[in-house]
């Protein structure tokens, strides 16, 4: 018996022994479980046939990502090297000591210039205009629209609209001519509705939505260097944002309430809206005949301009940090230097990741290379994004708890909505003593 | 008294071959456990009711700062915690009702003798092996309003029954109420069976009527063994957290225990959480102590 429990030790003893030998060759980044996760292993595959370090490529469902994160990073775990992490996540993470300081590494290679400014300025610098940046802008992303061709060329279509709303159909030019064309097509007997928009709020899905309205009509959340909100999350132009973005909530087709990207999307291959927002991570989707029988009819273009003509999206995609508490920190160093190449970084987009560096982006190439490209260029330089102090959690549940039931549920006006989310914030940021 | 209660060990067992005596057996089995309840439950609990006085929070370096009752004193005063307890009783109320209702009728239906009782019994009790997440997401389905079965059988159009605020908590009610009423009917019929015959037959004899027979027979003595079904529903029912949140995302069904995990994994407030657990401890305690006070009354009788 003592024998068998002695060799039984030394099994053990030399499997972890062996098992920290391999480690130290192999990297693993935690991600969220979508098409760019997989994108991203085909990428790093390369890395390992070039070097011989294995790359992984762990992901979880977008859920549950923040958390399953988080919990780690509490943990000081070191089951991830390195994380391709949300850019509101960059102030939690970074004042906790979960991300190494990437300064250093930024300021050599002048990825300042490298990356395109937004990516920049939300997925890497924190605080904000402070010189400090603590992750590698990695996957691009921000909120666009997609459409239905064959909807708005349709000559009787097109006459129909003319008649009724004295201008032509087409792709919209302000979220003027976005309302009209959505109540234009919301055709509850023929189960056709106008347009699909985000309206979960279990994480930042209703909250993006609405951020799409309010940057364009040229509100802003609140100043993110001295905290103040209070005139500027209630607005005269945000009241009239979140009145424009409940009006498009009125033609969704029914039970739109919890939807997020995969109803979005659903809503164009399911022939159910005239036109879907969504992060432009999920359109590969759309333009790929299996997963879209009306991928040959659907068409893209930029969150349009407000009535003043302001025109910005909400700002999705993910830079890629070092882990504090990875082993392998020197490794993932080594990965990081051979991720920002322009050629890695070519690569990427052609695998159908959306790259941050500006060179690539601005390339004929790119830009050509699928029919949303352009607009994602065009958007990726005009993107703003929510909060990414650490305690931007609770300002998205206090939105999500005063804007969701204005929205959905008709309760309020957006008025009272919006002043009543600026004395929540308020007074998160003087719990955290950001304001006096 | 403890070892008047054991059975001695045979002399000729290898326990005793090996010298092991009664109480060696007896600690051997109980000990483990009683390490297990103390290191994974005792030892949470009084840890989480220490950062329940302080603003902890697990997603920061930062030391906790001792901060008394001001958890407590802001949960109590947040006028969205007191929603969420609104939202979670009636959400009881309205599924442990139908629970007894729907199980209980079934229960009085199947206790009589009917061809297949037993594989009737056995496929009433399928709802209840499932998971809570399975039966939350084909639910979603079943309620979809473009294509769902639910409208479709009752001729009820593109009736919203998820999206819709006042009707998403009845919807999350129903499904409740269809996964757990055979647990309900299980121990009704266990309940049944055990009502002596003879009491039946008395009562026929001196021609009682069937309401009678119901009110003044089977309820009664159905009575503990339904209430013990009932204080098992409320707990569960006062804990739901699954069903709720696959189901819907409306405000209207955010019962506390989301909103608990919501502050206490996404906003990362650890210390503050603790507290709105311990609030919910003790509710679910008292709950729990008048429901037993009450089958002891039952009892009694």
């Amino acid at each position: 018996m003592r024998k068998t429990m002695t060799s039984m030790l030394a099994g053990i003893a030399m499997t972890l022994a062996s098992g920290t030998a391999a480690y130290s060759q192999e990297l693993t980044i935690f991600w969220a479980e979508w098409d760019p996760a997989n994108y991203l292993q085909e990428l790093v595959n390369l890395y390992e046939a070039e070097t011989g370090v294995k790359v992984t490529v762990e992901t979880t469902p977008w859920s549950d990502f923040q958390t399953k994160a988080f919990t780690e990073f509490n943990a000081k775990g070191s089951a991830y090297d390195m994380v391709v992490g949300d850019s509101q996540w960059i102030g939690a993470a970074s004042e906790a000591g979960h991300y190494v300081d990437l300064t250093d590494f930024f300021n050599k290679h002048n990825l300042k210039e490298v990356m395109a400014p937004a990516t920049v300025k939300y997925y890497a610098e924190y605080p904000s205009n402070s010189g400090k940046y603590w992750s590698i802008p990695a996957e691009g992303d921000a909120v666009g629209w997609s459409y239905r061709k064959d909807w708005f060329e349709d000559p009787k279509e097109k006459e129909a609209f003319k008649a009724k709303y004295g201008y032509d159909l087409d792709v919209p030019k302000d979220f003027k001519a976005l309302r009209d064309i959505a109540e234009f097509f919301h055709r509850p007997d023929e189960k056709r509705y106008g347009i699909a928009i985000y309206t979960d709020n279990s994480y930042d899905a209703l909250v993006m939505g609405v951020e799409n309205a309010i940057f364009s009509f040229g509100g802003e959340l609140g100043d993110y260097a001295t905290y103040k909100v209070d005139g500027i999350i209630n607005s005269e132009q945000n009241v009239k944002a979140l009145e424009a973005y409940k009006e498009l909530y009125s033609f969704t087709p029914p039970g739109w309430a919890k939807s997020f990207f995969i109803e979005d999307n659903q809503a164009i291959t399911e022939n159910l809206a005239a036109m879907s927002m969504n992060y432009f991570a999920f359109f590969p989707a759309l333009i790929n005949e299996a997963s879209n029988p009306n991928a040959k009819v659907t068409g893209f273009f930029a969150n349009p301009p407000g009535p003043n003509g302001d025109q910005f999206a909400a700002l999705g995609g993910q830079g890629i940090s070092v882990i504090s508490y990875s082993q392998n920190q020197e490794e993932a160093m080594k990965f990081l230097e051979w991720f920002i190449k322009e050629d890695t970084q070519k690569k990427w987009a052609e695998l159908g990741g959306y790259t941050a560096s500006a060179k690539v982006l601005e390339s004929p190439e790119f830009q050509n290379a699928t029919p949303y490209n352009k607009a994602f260029y065009e958007t990726m330089f005009k993107v703003k994004d929510f909060w990414a102090t650490p305690e931007y959690a609770e300002l998205l549940i206090q939105m999500n708890q005063r804007v969701y039931p204005y929205i959905t549920g008709n309760q309020g006006t957006a008025k009272e909505v919006l002043d009543s989310l600026a004395a929540d914030w308020n007074a998160t940021f003087k719990k955290y003593n950001r304001v006096k | 008294m403890a070892t008047a209660v054991m059975t001695t060990l045979d002399p000729n067992s290898r326990s005793a071959a090996r010298g092991m005596s009664d109480l060696t057996i007896r600690n051997l089995f109980i000990i483990p456990t009683i390490i297990f309840l103390i290191v994974f439950n005792i030892f949470p609990l009084l840890y989480s009711l220490g950062y329940s006085f302080t603003d902890f929070r697990a997603s920061s370096p930062a030391a906790a700062n001792f901060v008394g009752l001001q958890n407590y004193r802001e949960l109590l005063n947040d006028p969205f915690i007191w929603s969420n307890f609104a939202i979670t009783a009636k959400y009881v109320i309205v599924s442990v009702v139908g629970q007894v209702i729907v199980g209980f009728g079934v229960a009085l239906l199947l206790n009589r003798d009917i061809p297949l009782k037993g594989l009737l019994t056995t496929l009433l009790l399928l709802p209840m092996m499932l998971s809570m997440a399975v039966v939350g997401l084909f639910w979603k389905l079943l309620y979809d309003p473009s294509f769902g079965i639910i409208n479709y059988t009752l001729g009820l159009g593109s009736f919203e029954w998820l999206s819709n605020p006042d009707m998403a908590l009845y919807a999350v009610a129903i499904t409740d109420i269809w996964m757990w009423s055979p647990f309900v009917m299980l121990l009704s019929l266990a309940g049944l069976s055990a009502v002596p015959k003879h009491l039946y037959e008395a009562a026929a004899i001196d021609r009682a009527g069937s309401f009678y027979t119901f009110f003044r027979i089977t309820l009664p003595l159905v009575a503990p063994i339904l209430m013990i079904a009932i204080i098992f529903r409320t707990m569960e029912a006062f804990k739901t957290f699954d069903l709720a949140y696959i189901l819907t995302s409306q405000p209207t069904t955010e019962v506390i225990s989301i909103r608990l995990y919501k502050m206490a994994f996404q906003e990362w407030q650890t210390g503050r959480s603790c507290a709105l657990a311990y609030i919910v401890l003790i509710m679910i305690l008292a709950i729990t102590n008048i429901y037993v006070k009450y089958l002891n009354k039952v009892k009694e009788r």
